[in-house]
């Protein structure tokens, strides 16, 4: 690779030089805790390492980060900590190191997750997209890699995909720091709630299947208070997944969440909204 | 004939998927790999010890082991041989 310059597209409207400081480890009480998901090699890592100075290894076969990893930068006076997560291609069936992604998108309770979806295989991307919508809708899609989509002659239209999936759509290439203001701008409104997402939802259940979630999810909150995503749990519950069976039964859930909360959490009061 | 299945598909060889046997955990995984029926499925190389194989699906490259591609019944795809 050429070198390239590795400043911010300083003549972007959107882009205030000063907005932005990479803070590197250096994150005590962050007032937002960001999450960075995605399918393998997407290019999590590489945005983790733009916003945060850091330098996460990044690598072109998938599976290149295997624990998270975190940074923090600020942005118009406000500190995110931001969380770059291993590949994942579900939330559902997860093999080990995806379960680490899984668990802090489930149970991390991030103010925001950014999905970096890769733009050259969308339809595949997809697919943990819609995922996590399920669960949140605090999402803000980082449509990556849309150098690559270039090349190929793939068109995405980020303006409908934001229709219709209900959240900010960012098209970026984040190895030549394309889009990456933007990104910072999105996860902002979205953090601050100044962007009201309306995510796209593809269960509609009938009053027979509420029922029985309603009274498992009760029994959830009873042996683990505060768990979020109780519902999600439920539903893994009555579809038999055998690992979330095990983990209730020995208790790892909890734990889990214990565990994420202590790592993630030292952050500030939430700051309040500054329009 | 006996239904092929993904383990037997040659090396440089393409199929689309018919349906899926296994239920469960094998099951969603095998789909949120993107196999569905009618995905076609390119298989590329072998491990070195034959276990697993690395299939295109999706425009992905995904290493199966012989038994989860074992649970997916294919249908040779016609002049699509490389
Ligand atoms: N052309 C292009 N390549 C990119 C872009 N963003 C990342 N890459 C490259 O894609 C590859 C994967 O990037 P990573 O940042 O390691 O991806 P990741 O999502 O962290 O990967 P895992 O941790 O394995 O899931 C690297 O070779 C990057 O240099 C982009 O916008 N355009
Ligand atoms: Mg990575």
């Amino acid at each position: 690779m050429t070198a390239q310059t590795v400043k911010l597209c300083e003549t972007c409207p959107a882009y205030d030089a000063s907005a932005l400081k990479r803070l590197g480890v250096k994150v005590g009480a962050a007032n937002y805790v960001v999450a960075l998901a995605g399918n393998p090699n997407t290019g999590k890592s590489t945005i983790f390492n733009a916003l945060t100075g850091l330098r996460q290894h990044v690598g072109n076969w998938p599976g290149k980060t295997v624990a998270r990893a975190e940074g923090g930068y600020d942005f118009n006076d406000r500190q995110y900590k931001l969380i770059d997560l291993p590949g994942t291609y579900s939330l559902l069936s997860t093999s080990v190191d995806e379960e680490i992604a899984r668990d802090f998108i489930l149970f991390g309770k991030p103010d925001v997750t950014i999905v970096v979806v890769d733009s050259t295989r969308l339809e595949r991307n997809l697919n943990l997209t819609l995922q996590i919508l399920e669960i949140t809708d605090r999402v803000v899609v980082a449509l990556n890699l849309i150098d690559e989509a270039q090349r190929h002659g793939i068109q995405v239209d980020a303006r409908h995909l934001s229709r219709r999936l209900g959240v900010p759509v960012i098209p970026m290439a984040a190895r030549r720091l394309q889009g990456i203001p933007e990104l910072l701008q999105a996860v902002e409104q979205v953090a601050k709630g100044l962007y009201t997402t309306r995510p796209h939802r593809v269960h509609q259940f009938g009053a027979k299947l509420e029922r029985a979630l309603n009274g498992l999810i009760a029994q959830i909150e009873q042996e683990y208070p505060g768990l979020p995503n109780a519902r999600w749990v439920a539903l893994r519950l009555l579809d038999a997944d055998a690992s979330i069976e095990q983990a209730i039964r020995d208790h790892r859930l909890g734990e889990l969440n214990r565990d994420i909360e202590a790592a993630s959490t030292e952050k500030a009061a939430p700051a309040e909204v500054v329009a | 004939m006996t239904q092929l299945t993904l383990d037997q598909l040659e090396i440089g060889s393409i199929a689309v998927v018919r349906r899926l046997n296994a239920g469960g955990a094998i099951r969603d995984r095998l789909m949120d790999m993107g196999l569905l029926p009618g995905t076609l499925v390119l298989a590329e190389f072998r491990s070195p010890l034959g276990d697993p194989v690395a299939y295109r699906i999706r425009g992905a490259l995904i290493a199966l082991r012989r038994s989860q591609a074992r649970e997916v019944e294919i249908d040779l795809s016609e002049g699509a041989r490389e």
